[in-house]
């Protein structure tokens, strides 16, 4: 089988210039791209941040609307399926199939917990009593804070929702039987994915919640 | 042979028949399907060419009403509301549906040929682009059949025109289509230059080094580079627009505490760098045409090439130039009219390098060496009057007048247009096998050239004496009749040029009683040239191993240590990969996600407002499915057997 896969590596996989499979190269344009589009919602989130405090005398200290302990909890959660990432990239490219699919549905579950506290998170925000963030308003009145807030931990949530599909699908194609250490590379690049897209938490989680009670 | 062939393609493509739902479209597809399914670099070029040449008259149209309302003053062409949608959707076509497109079709065509590959990296996702750039240009333009009709909000739209408690019409869906269209424009781009990207960067020839790379691949790669780092502000500030008009969020909401300020940045952040990425194509378009005529090499390659690169680097800070008059502090204000001067020193190191290449050579004036020339001169005064308004106190006069049409003007029908036209005559000839008919295209540049200068040189002095832009008319008592009048005969004058000039390339595929143009009709340099016209699918029988930069020249001419060789012919043949329905199907699920969610709105009998998201979800399905059915039919693909010098 591996000497089958491998002939089919080396005809799918051609020579190229740099030596690094175009797949790998296409993950790491993407992900500089995808730098940017964190930058300009981080960079809008602070922007507003001091300027939508007040807004029309109605003074939010988002320190009532916070959650920390959940949060700094889901954090932990994210980073460690880091964990489980990695070795699943190490495991498939042992050709180690199984302990790949134990790895990936750690990571599955794992990022499936996180958006789990993020939604339950969202709701509590929405209607946390008597200070009640909305997309549009905070306290009933009209505010930024929500915008800002939900547009940007909305989109980070997208990023690990696409993750968690993506990794089901290989998880699932690795029942099929056709999978061997030719995908190699596609598991990479998830978890260069995966990565990318915690590495992007652990700066929003500093810079949006942990800010606020430091400042 | 043919069981062999199967067997070491994707080990995915053994179970084809199970997750197949259309038959695939196999080697000898013809016709229709094969221009809905093929993955061929060169068909895509084409077909992203020609879709930007009828966007280019339809922009054109847009032009020639917004000429005709300014004929004289009071003229009731056109409302003022009309007016404004006018130049919106004019402004907005000819920088997304035109001179992107147009540069995307020479990138696709040329640098896999340049750099002497069998296609780009990804075959599929670059069908999938082109798919994206057409359902994006339909958004855009079924926006005038909806309620408000097109956008009136400017190609820049923006903030707080975009407000919808401030549309003229209610319920005006103008700046959704817009907002949509651009989303999948953006998507289109960025696909493309990752795909570009990785081209560039992995699937040169052997011996290809990057400072043997063409200097229009090097602009390829690096307005790539600008699209993937310059579009998210774009698309994010879009992203948030379509929140506050969709879902009610602040964020450009005054009202609300929101800052309409917060927009112009991201947009001119994304604003600025795309300037570059109309221009730069040309440029490097221009680079590669001028040596050919000159019959020297290009004068600083190194020179060039990198000064390109800076031009992108620095394209990144300079955007708030556009925002001189809004009151940013003495301080940004400066800092920003420094640095959009020095911008101005590497642009100025490539035109002497135009010259100096020109210097001393013995010139022919063709058809393409004339654009290149219209190009450096054309550009050339745009960019004086570019370097003019980065002084902020001029700005203050300048801004919102016709003297800016004037500059812009400038710089992309006499830089990117005329870079693109001298693209055209150049490469035809390599495209379609046939030679342009030299006389009709001297009298097209003749006509696009006095066109082009008697519409916009006079605008200089209208915005001087005070004709402000974006206005849809003017009062008796100015002084302003003449000159407009004068802009409006040459602006026909140009849309004739252009509509001649585009019978004549579509005619070149078509017209068999044109010269053949042989392998090399220009005596050009770089490696296309080698190769037959039009070229045949597989590119290259035997991958070049390249031994000098312009290396069709060096083939020609050089010493013999430079004559490029080639690798033994496989035996395997040459790799094609399969034609697929998928990139179709996933852009249509795109397409109808973007209108599903224009659409998703209702407002019922007793006024509440239902939203619906049965359409969004249905086509949001369909793109997913195609996503998948096209991971799993893999690459799949067939065998060429050229012989051995059959390229
Ligand atoms: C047929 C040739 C063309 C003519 C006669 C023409 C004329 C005009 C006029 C009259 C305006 C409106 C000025 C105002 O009142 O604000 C305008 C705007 C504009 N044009 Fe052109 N144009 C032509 C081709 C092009 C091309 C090839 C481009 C390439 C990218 C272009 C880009 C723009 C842009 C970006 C604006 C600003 C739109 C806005 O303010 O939203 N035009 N043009
Ligand atoms: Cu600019």
């Amino acid at each position: 089988m591996s000497d089958a896969s491998a002939h089919a590596l080396e005809h799918h996989e051609p020579v190229t210039s740099t030596g690094i499979p175009n797949k790998k190269v296409l993950m790491w344009a993407f992900l500089g791209s995808d730098c940017m589009f964190f930058g300009t919602l981080i960079s809008t989130h602070l922007i507003y941040r001091k300027i939508s405090a007040t807004v029309g005398g109605n003074f939010l200290d988002i320190r009532d609307v916070f959650d920390i302990e959940l949060t700094s909890f889901s954090t932990f959660i994210l980073l460690a399926s880091s964990l489980f990432m990695a070795l699943g990239v190490s495991a498939i490219h042992k050709g180690n199939l199984k302990s790949m699919r134990w790895m990936l549905f750690g990571t599955i579950i794992f990022g499936a917990i996180f958006l789990a506290c993020q939604v339950y998170e969202f709701t509590h925000f929405i209607h946390a009593p008597g200070n009640e963030l909305t997309l549009s308003t905070y306290r009933g009145e009209p505010h930024v804070f929500g915008s800002t807030f939900y547009v940007l931990t909305g989109t980070h949530g997208t990023h690990v929702a696409i993750g968690v599909f993506w990794l089901i699908g290989w998880l699932a194609y690795s029942f099929t039987g056709k999978m061997s250490v030719a995908h190699a590379i596609d598991i990479e690049i998830c978890g260069l994915y995966w990565h990318f897209v915690d590495i992007v938490w652990i700066i929003i989680f500093p810079v949006i919640y942990l800010m606020e009670y430091a400042l | 042979m043919a069981t062999e062939s199967i067997k070491y393609l994707a080990p995915d493509t053994e179970n084809k028949a199970k997750t197949q739902v259309f038959p695939r479209p196999g080697q000898h597809t013809t016709g229709l399907i094969d221009w809905l399914t093929t993955i061929d670099h060169k068909k895509i070029g084409l077909m992203y060419g020609m879709t930007a040449l009828f966007f280019l008259i339809v922009g054109g149209l847009e032009a020639l009403l917004i000429r005709s309302q300014l004929w004289d003053h009071n003229m009731d062409v056109l409302t003022n509301r009309q007016y404004n949608q006018m130049f919106t959707m004019h402004g907005t076509t000819m920088v997304f549906l035109v001179i992107m497109p147009l540069s995307a079709a020479f990138f696709n065509y040329l640098m896999p040929l340049q750099i002497g590959a069998r296609d780009v990296a990804f075959p599929r996702m670059n069908a999938l682009s082109l798919w994206c750039f057409i359902s994006g240009g339909l958004i855009l333009n079924l926006s005038w059949f909806f309620t408000g009709g097109s956008p009136a909000i400017g190609w820049f739209g923006y903030a707080p025109l975009t407000d919808t408690r401030f549309a003229e019409v209610v319920g005006d869906m103008g700046p959704d289509f817009w907002i949509f269209s651009l989303q999948i424009l953006g998507v289109a781009s960025l696909l493309a230059s990752f795909n570009f990207i990785t081209t560039i960067i992995n699937m040169r020839a052997p011996g290809m080094t990057m400072m043997r790379l063409p200097v229009f691949t090097w602009m390829t790669l690096i307005v790539s580079f600008l699209i993937i780092l310059a579009f998210p502000a774009i698309t994010i500030a879009l992203v948030e627009l379509m929140f506050d008009r969709t879902y009610g969020t602040n964020f450009y909401d005054f009202l609300e505490g929101g800052k309409p300020h917060l927009w112009q940045h991201l947009f001119w952040i994304f604003g600025h760098p795309e300037v570059y990425i109309l221009i730069l194509p040309a440029m490097g378009i221009v680079s590669e045409v001028i040596p050919v005529f000159s019959r020297k090499p290009l004068f600083g390659y190194g020179l060039i090439v990198f000064s390109g690169a800076i031009i992108g680097f620095m394209g990144f800070a300079v955007w708030s130039h556009h925002m001189f008059t809004t009151g940013m502090g003495v301080v940004a204000t400066s800092a920003f009219a420094m640095l959009t001067m020095l911008i101005a020193i590497p642009t100025g190191i490539k035109i002497f390098n135009w010259i100096g290449t020109m210097w001393g050579g013995r010139i022919r004036f063709d058809t393409p060496m004339l654009f290149a020339l219209g190009f450096i001169t054309m550009f050339m005064i745009g960019g004086f009057t570019g370097i003019m308004h980065s002084s902020v106190p001029i700005d203050a006069q300048h801004q919102d007048s016709y003297f800016v049409v004037a500059h812009f003007h400038y710089v992309l029908i006499g830089g990117a247009l005329f870079g693109l036209f001298c693209g055209f005559y150049f490469w035809l000839p390599k495209m379609t096998g046939r030679m342009l008919n030299e006389k009709l295209g001297k009298f097209v540049f003749t006509l696009m050239f006095l066109g082009f200068n008697l519409t916009f040189f006079p605008m200089h002095y209208l915005g001087m004496i005070g004709q402000p832009r974006r206005t849809h008319t003017y009062n008796e008592g100015h002084g302003f009749e003449t000159w407009n009048q004068i802009a409006t005969v040459g602006a026909f004058i140009l849309g004739v040029g252009i509509v001649i000039g585009i019978y004549q390339f579509v005619s070149a595929f078509f017209n068999k009683k044109l010269k053949p143009a042989g392998n090399n009709p220009w005596d050009a340099r770089t490696l296309e040239w080698a190769l037959s016209s039009p070229v045949k699918e597989y590119n290259f029988a035997r991958t070049p191993i390249i031994k000098a930069k312009d290396q069709a020249w060096e083939n020609n001419y050089g010493p013999r240590e430079n004559h490029a060789e080639k690798e033994p012919l496989d035996d395997h043949g040459v790799h094609m990969p399969d034609r697929s329905w998928w990139p179709l199907v996933t852009a249509l699920g795109l397409f109808g996600l973007a209108i599903g969610m224009l659409f998703h709105r209702n407002i019922d009998p007793s006024g509440e407002l239902v939203r619906d998201y049965t359409v969004p979800i249905l086509a949001g399905s369909i793109a997913i499915i195609g996503m998948i059915m096209w991971a799993l039919e893999g690459p799949g693909g067939y065998h060429l057997f050229p012989k051995e010098n059959d390229e």
